[in-house]
């Protein structure tokens, strides 16, 4: 089901990935590759897994009490779950960003943005400054806020609350970028901003979309998986699941049978 | 037959309101009764010297309590000093650890040490800090009032970084910091206005506080501020003033009293405001 | 420089939170232990004989806790018994009769009293209500209660229903401010279904909200019950401090509190101070006991509700 054929150089791959909440399996031995520079698009209805298949991705699921995760998830080859590795320099390679946006309370514009850094050490305030305006940039809000990167993070609308996630998770500049459902607050307009940005940073990152909005994922996505109970029934090319797919789930999903 | 029970049941239901609205004005008249007397009394007390002066000789008319007022202010201080960091940190592990055993054993803790007697703490910092030092001294009135502080900082403070969502700690997570810097350096950087309002909440109450004061800080009819002599306080100065057989002293302690009661109370309104207005938000 | 792994980081940081919660948890215990430390030579010379004997003599080295712990109880049950049903009514007032916009104001003015130091109260008892009571209420009720033994003997302005009805004052805001809390728990639902019955709304009152609610209404009297007891100034200022049993509410008395904020620092004769500390534990262990009864009422409570 995976194996399909894909001319980039794989980045991410997930192999017989697992995970739980206590005793409940929620994600069930996924298999997959992502090409370097590419949008996937992970789309099934509500409950299937596909948040929590993405929050293993960067081993943020077991942050939460009673959980486990199963399996291996290899970043440029090597095991992410491997006991030898920090976790915090595999979120630093893959960055996220989150279903609502959540700025950093009491924390001026700039400062959401270079904290990552800033917390890793990086104090010299050129470089900070360099790159929140290259990162504001990147997320299209810096024409936006160039005049107040002082005011609070949580003074901007929900749509630009979300750009600025972006740009604090471009800030620490992983090569992989997910996004959890990052649309689903927003309004259309804020949304659109959004899909056209995320066409944008393609060029420098790959990104992992989880979305609930099948056109969404048929717009801005080269490949597309389904997911269903936690079962990964169909990854493939964007353009073939929507037009062609093998499976008849999935057929029945993007056709509006079921989901 | 039938009628008269209903208008029984009518009359009970209108007599029961009666009763309510009644006690509710009973409660009410004496709160009104306290803070009319206090202004009345206090503010025709109250002279500009009473805040510039230290206290005349027995039988001489006038003089201040300057130096209570300095006096209660550098105790309270103190005692902030050593229980705002503490019950910062234990608020942070209640807040960040809380289905630990540890975490309900300090709970329970926290509850039974605000329910000490207050003079019970005033004994226990004798013990602990006039005793050794041979003394009675501002610093064993600090450590009293820390006591009496430090649950109200613990409370508040866990109930304050609760209030930051989850989907905030995981966003620092994601950013790949160890969890913490995520707590130290974005929920409790974050919180650090809120948090203030616990701070100012505990200091009211600890301002009013005299009985655990008595054999501590003390008391002193001039000016110190020597960690370790006896210090003034307002609270022990009016109690001083007001069994006092002397017109003038009990004058003067209804000036004390006024001053005591305006500070607290503005300082408690002001605390109750700010959380009801972070719980409105739900802080962010 | 080592560079420590997060996982490392983050138990140094998990560590040290926990080392200074147990230095709490620590004080707590630790100021027990100093208190039953201090206490200790006079209860070798006491014994537990001390809160049952009611001679207290320092001089003549006699230490008999029995008109303290009298006085303590006998004042704090007063005011619970004078505050608890003032206390559910405006509880009931605040949360059923008012509307949304006047319970909070009406609801922060009743805290505020909670606020007010307790010194304050006492020297409003002194100017105010003890010369109330020895010019009106006092003769009030001996007029009319007079027969009964409580209100015998004559009243000095200062004494046991002086310090009772100002202690009674300063824990209404804690019982009628958990009251309220348990009373906003009842969902609006229920009180519906008791209006579909037909009932009028003091009928409501009483199916929906009280009955429901009568283990947290004895958890907050138990709570204020622990107030009333550790209070201090306000008692000692209204009491008369001596240590004495009447049948007489007019009489005056000492609590432990009192006694102890009037004598320790005269107290010169070590068997003196032991002996004021040994009244400080019995009351640290007698508020401990009831907040910690209270404690236990809620989380029963809160199983079932």
């Amino acid at each position: 089901m995976s194996n399909i054929e894909m001319k980039e150089k794989v980045i991410l791959e997930a192999k017989n990935l697992e995970a739980w909440f206590g005793d409940f399996q929620a994600v069930k031995g996924i298999n997959v590759s992502y090409g370097e520079k590419t949008i996937n698009a992970i789309i099934g209805p509500s409950g299937c897994g596909k948040s929590t298949y993405l929050r293993c991705l960067n081993r943020i699921h077991e942050e939460i009490e009673g959980t486990k995760v199963h399996g291996e998830v290899l970043l440029e080859g090597k095991n992410i779950y491997d006991k030898k590795i920090d976790v915090v320099d595999v979120r630093k390679r893959i960055g996220m960003v989150f279903q609502k946006p959540n700025p950093f309370p009491s924390m001026s514009i700039l400062d959401n943005v270079v904290i990552g850094l800033r917390l890793q050490g990086i104090t010299k305030r050129s470089t900070l400054m360099e790159t929140a305006e290259s990162c504001l940039k990147k997320a299209a809000l810096w024409e936006e806020v160039k005049d107040k990167l002082n005011s609070l993070g949580t003074s901007l609308s929900g749509g630009q609350q979300q750009r600025l996630c972006i740009a604090r998770a471009l800030a620490i500049n992983p090569p992989v970028l997910l996004m959890d459902e990052p649309t689903s607050a927003l309004d259309p307009i804020a949304t659109a901003k959004i899909e056209e940005l995320m066409n944008e940073i393609k060029r420098d990152y790959t990104v992992i979309i989880v979305t609930h909005n099948m056109q969404q994922a048929a717009r801005i996505s080269d490949y597309t998986s389904f997911f269903v109970y936690g079962k990964m029934i169909e990854h493939g090319l964007s353009s073939d699941i929507f037009t062609n797919p093998k499976e008849k789930q999935t057929e029945d999903y993007i056709s509006g049978r079921f989901g | 037959m039938k009628l008269n029970y209903r208008l029984i049941r009518k009359i009970k239901n209108q007599l029961f309101m009666l009763v309510i609205f009644l006690s509710a004005a009973l409660v009410l008249i004496p709160l009104f009764l306290v803070i009319k007397y206090v202004f009345q009394e206090g503010a025709s007390s109250l002279s500009l010297s009473f805040f510039t002066e230290l206290p005349k000789p027995v039988g001489e008319v006038g003089g201040g309590m300057m130096h209570a007022i300095l006096g209660t202010m550098y105790i309270v201080l103190l005692g902030a000093l050593i229980a705002v960091p503490i019950g910062i940190t234990c608020g942070i592990y209640l807040c960040e650890f809380s289905k630990s055993k540890l975490s309900k054993t300090l709970k329970l803790t926290v509850d039974l040490m605000s329910g000490i007697p207050s003079i019970v703490i005033g004994i226990f910092a004798y013990l602990m800090v006039v005793v050794p030092l041979k003394s009675f001294s501002a610093l064993a009135g600090g450590v009293a009032l820390s006591i009496i502080m430090l649950p109200i900082i613990i409370k508040t403070s866990e109930e304050i970084l609760k209030l930051v969502p989850n989907h905030i700690r995981e966003a620092g997570l994601a950013l790949g910091l160890p969890r913490w810097k995520v707590i130290l350096f974005i929920i409790l950087k974050g919180s650090i206005s809120n948090l203030l309002t616990g701070i100012i909440l505990a200091i009211s109450r600890a301002a009013g506080e005299t009985a655990p004061l008595l054999f501590t800080a003390f008391g002193n009819m001039y000016l110190s501020f020597d960690l370790k002599k006896p210090m003034a306080t307002l609270p022990v100065q009016i109690y001083t003033y007001a069994i006092s057989p002397f017109k003038d002293w009990q004058r003067q302690a209804w000036a004390g009293a006024f001053v005591l009661m305006v500070l607290i109370l503005t300082m408690n309104l002001f605390a109750r405001f700010l959380l009801n207005k972070i719980k409105d938000k739900k802080g962010f | 420089m080592v560079k420590l792994n997060s996982k490392t980081q983050d138990a140094l940081l998990f560590y040290a939170l926990r080392f200074i919660s147990l230095l709490v948890i620590g004080l707590l215990l630790f100021i027990i232990f100093i208190l039953f430390k201090a206490a200790w030579p006079a209860i070798i010379h006491n014994g537990l004989g001390f809160i049952i004997r009611t001679e207290w003599n320092p001089i003549e080295n006699q230490f008999g806790a029995l008109p303290f712990i009298f006085g303590t109880l006998v004042t704090s049950f007063l005011a619970v018994l004078i505050a608890t049903p003032v206390s559910i009514f405006v509880a009931l007032f605040i949360s059923e009769y008012l509307p949304t916009q006047f319970s909070r104001i009406i609801s922060t003015l009743v805290e505020m009293v909670a606020a007010i130091p307790s010194i304050v109260f006492g020297l409003w008892g002194i100017f105010f209500l003890s010369p109330l009571m020895k010019s009106t209420l006092a003769p009030f009720l001996k007029t009319y209660f007079g027969y009964l033994p409580i209100f015998s003997g004559p009243s000095f302005g200062i004494g046991i229903l002086t310090a009772s009805l100002v202690l009674s004052v300063m824990i209404v805001p804690t019982i009628s401010s958990i009251c309220r809390s348990i009373f906003e728990l009842v969902p609006q639902h229920q009180k519906e279904a008791s209006y579909a019955l037909g009932s009028t709304k003091f009928e409501m009152i009483k199916m929906a909200v009280i009955s429901p609610s009568l283990s947290g209404i004895s958890s907050a009297v138990v709570l204020g019950l622990g107030r009333a007891l550790g209070e201090t100034m306000a008692v000692t200022m209204l009491i008369g401090n001596s240590p004495l049993i009447s049948k007489s509410v007019f009489a005056p008395a000492a609590t432990m509190a009192s006694v102890m904020a009037n004598e320790y620092t005269d107290a010169n004769t070590p068997l003196h101070v032991a002996s004021l500390c040994y009244l400080a534990l019995l009351l640290f262990l007698i508020t401990f006991l009831s907040n910690l009864f209270a404690k236990t009422i809620v989380k029963n409570f809160s199983k079932i509700g």
